[in-house]
């Protein structure tokens, strides 16, 4: 037993110094930086001082959709503004409970903006708004009314519909599939967009919508996708963050085992995670670009609280993701232009609730 | 001067405080392996926990619900009974007491307890359910109270978009003023963090607990069902009757967490989208605290610190969460793990009978 004991302490020990050198290493290059933001503060950017934080909701950071969207939108700024690392943070939420104190972290330090992502936040994102009328916040996906938020929202339908339209012209079987996180009214207008593009391609294809309840639980959506693939769709566009990883996965197993299916992915160019093999095309939501933006007009002093800011096709808020030409026939994506050109000018009005 | 180091080289006391020395050194490790400072990390911990008003409101907070649960767990426990429905009972309790928040309207005297009362009685009512079958049909509580945590979840969903939730929302309307249990006055104190009566009601039902385990002879019963039923049936006690009774009172802890957590804290049920998480972190918090009902509260006191701790060691030290949960299990771990921590203390306890 001692001898065991003895082994075990040096083996630890050694391990320790071992980790211990590459701990110091990794600081190196984190105070290069600071040093850096110092130096550079008379180069273009002119706030290098500037910090910039966002609260991600159950989902996480690496959720494949919005979070992470949202986090690479922080990550360019900070490459753009040559702002030192510590200056973009991010926290990630466990529980609603989580909600208040994170953004209050943010905001008792004295961030200059605070990012809640989801709509999930809205009610706690208005109470420490409330509470610290002095800060600065900022939303995605929710109307919050108070003076120091500004509200991102999409017009996820319009989007969607374009989606929709790719689906009804791509399946062999007329039967396609939606499946949805949550039953809130973003989802909502994701699963009425995506319908009606369905129906206005091709009238004769069916439309099989679940919703998971989750936005978080891949092993739901798998099972949804399941259910779905096994009503005999062969394509299944997911609105439902995390929980659309096990769609992907039903699929490619379903793939693999030679059946013809396809999803389309969501907020982010899913093919890049998934592969072209499944993907066959994406509707992205450019949650990046927003929260690049409206940060950077904060750090310009140009910051909008208490407005309500929508963003669809024609502000390149929503759209096909660019790798969409791999999967989809040039004259699929001819109409889908065309579908985008009459949304844009208000020919179509998109269902949205 | 004898009788404090005698308190302090107990093994009772020793082990679980070597066993969280060792967590932080694992856990230190596996930052380090990260390339993360563990000495930043865990100062940044306390800094977060301890360092300002606002922070220490908001960790008492998140300590409270576990309290309740992990006292749930705990009392199943000492009667034999591995209750994992805390979870369950802990939603049906939210339900309860957002239904009495909500639909009635009724002076502040009365409403708060009465909603609290009512989610008292759906956890214990929810947890009975389990006990019943275990005591009549013979089917494991853990399979049984797995699946009510489930079915609570999905029914209270359906309860809420049914009749609470405005068109639009994804939560209830508001409980009234009359049934909210926040304590203004020292939430200002405490800049706005949201503390609440529950903390209060959770040391109570702590009490509750050792006074019925300990002082009564329900609770010798209790206690002696859980030790050996047959021996106890064959002494005249029925035990069917005490396992219902044992699932009911472990139910009412967590149903009383489940309503603060909605009278105190949110004033409103969101729907949920995934299962809250206290009652399985009751479970490990149950383990920590020995099953007594003191242990509990530092059990929960220790995990609330924790977890809540670790907003600001990835703010801070820039650790990642994932990381975070691997120093917070190899904590839990080692406290649970009784047997390794033994062999470390076995030398200290060595040395004390030799200097006697």
């Amino acid at each position: 037993m001692k001898k065991v004991l003895s082994v075990l302490s040096v083996a630890t020990l050694s391990l320790s110094l071992l980790l211990a050198g590459c701990g110091s290493k990794t600081e190196a290059p984190q105070g290069q930086t600071g040093n850096a933001g110092g130096t550079e503060g008379a180069a273009p950017a002119p706030a290098a001082t500037a910090r910039v934080g966002m609260v991600t909701d159950v989902g996480g950071v690496n959720d494949n959709s919005f979070n992470q969207s949202a986090w690479e939108g922080l990550q360019k700024l900070r490459t753009d503004l040559n702002l030192p690392e510590g200056n973009v943070n991010f926290l990630q939420s466990t529980s609603d409970a989580d909600y208040v104190p994170n953004l209050t972290q943010f905001v008792k330090d004295g961030w200059d903006l605070t990012w809640g992502i989801g709509f999930l936040m809205g009610d706690h994102l208005k109470k420490v708004a409330d509470e610290n009328p002095n800060s600065k916040l900022a939303i995605i996906d929710a109307e919050v009314d108070a003076p120091n938020v500004e509200s991102v929202l999409f017009k996820e339908h319009e989007g969607s519909f374009l989606a929709g339209v790719v689906a009804a012209k791509m399946s062999k079987t007329k039967k396609v599939g939606f499946v949805g996180g949550v039953e809130i009214p973003v989802i909502k207008r994701f699963e009425l967009g995506f319908e009606a593009g369905v129906k206005a391609a091709d009238p004769s294809v069916e439309v099989i919508k679940i919703y998971t309840g989750f936005f978080d639980k891949p092993d739901e959506g798998k099972s949804a996708a399941s259910q779905i693939y096994g009503q005999g769709a062969d394509i299944i566009f997911h609105a439902a963050g995390g929980t659309g990883d096990g769609v992907f996965n039903e699929g490619k197993n379903r793939k693999s085992k030679g059946e013809d299916v396809w999803v389309i992915g969501v907020d982010k160019d899913q093919s890049l995670t998934f592969g072209d093999d499944i993907t066959l095309t994406s509707m992205v939501k450019r949650v990046d670009e927003a929260v690049h933006r409206v940060s950077k007009d904060v750090i310009d002093g140009k910051f909008e609280g208490g407005k309500i800011v929508w963003l669809g096709l024609a502000e390149d808020g929503v759209g096909l993701a660019d790798t969409s030409t791999k999967n989809v026939p040039a004259d699929v994506l001819k109409l889908v232009d065309e579908y985008k050109e009459k949304i844009v000018k208000g020919e179509i009005k998109v269902p949205a609730e | 001067m004898n009788k404090a180091i005698a308190v302090f080289t107990k093994e009772s006391f020793l082990v679980p405080v070597i066993a969280i020395i060792l967590g932080l050194l694992v856990g230190a490790i596996a930052m380090l392996a990260g390339g993360f400072n563990p000495i930043l990390a865990y100062t940044a911990l306390v800094e977060k926990v301890f360092g300002s008003a606002y922070n220490f409101g908001e960790t008492i907070r998140q300590i409270t619900p576990l309290i309740f649960t992990g006292l749930a767990v705990a009392f199943a426990f000492r009667t034999g009974l591995f209750n994992i429905g805390a979870e369950g009972q802990f939603i049906v309790g939210m339900v309860a007491a957002t239904t009495v928040g909500v639909a009635f309207e009724l002076p502040a005297f009365i409403h708060a307890p009465l909603a609290i009362l009512a989610g008292a009685i759906a956890g214990g009512l929810w947890g009975s359910v389990a006990g019943y079958l275990k005591a009549k049909r013979g089917v494991n509580e853990v399979i049984t109270s797995i699946m009510m945590n489930w079915i609570a979840l999905y029914l209270a969903n359906w309860v809420m978009n049914s009749f609470f939730v405005p068109k639009g929302q994804q939560r209830s309307e508001m409980v009234h003023d009359s049934a909210i249990i926040t304590i203004t006055w020292l939430s200002q104190m405490f800049d706005n963090a949201r503390l609440h009566w529950g903390t209060l009601i959770a040391v109570l039902a702590a009490i509750f607990f050792y006074v019925i385990m300990w002082k009564t002879r329900t609770g010798y019963e209790l206690r002696a069902v859980g030790l050996n039923p047959h021996a106890s049936e064959y002494a005249g006690m029925n035990v069917n009757r005490n396992v219902i009774k044992a699932m009911f009172i472990s139910g009412l802890f967590a149903g009383i967490g489940g309503a603060a957590e909605i009278l105190g804290v949110f004033h409103y049920q969101a729907i949920l989208t995934a299962q809250p998480g206290y009652g399985f972190d009751g479970i490990a918090v149950a383990l920590i605290g020995g099953n007594t009902p003191i242990g509990v509260i530092l059990g929960a006191i220790l995990f609330g610190i924790l977890s809540f701790g670790a907003a600001g060691i990835k703010f801070t030290a820039g650790v990642p969460v994932e990381l975070i949960r691997v120093v917070i299990a190899s904590v839990i771990f080692f406290v649970a793990a009784h047997g390794i921590v033994k062999v470390f203390v076995k030398p200290i306890l060595k040395k004390k009978e030799g200097g006697n």
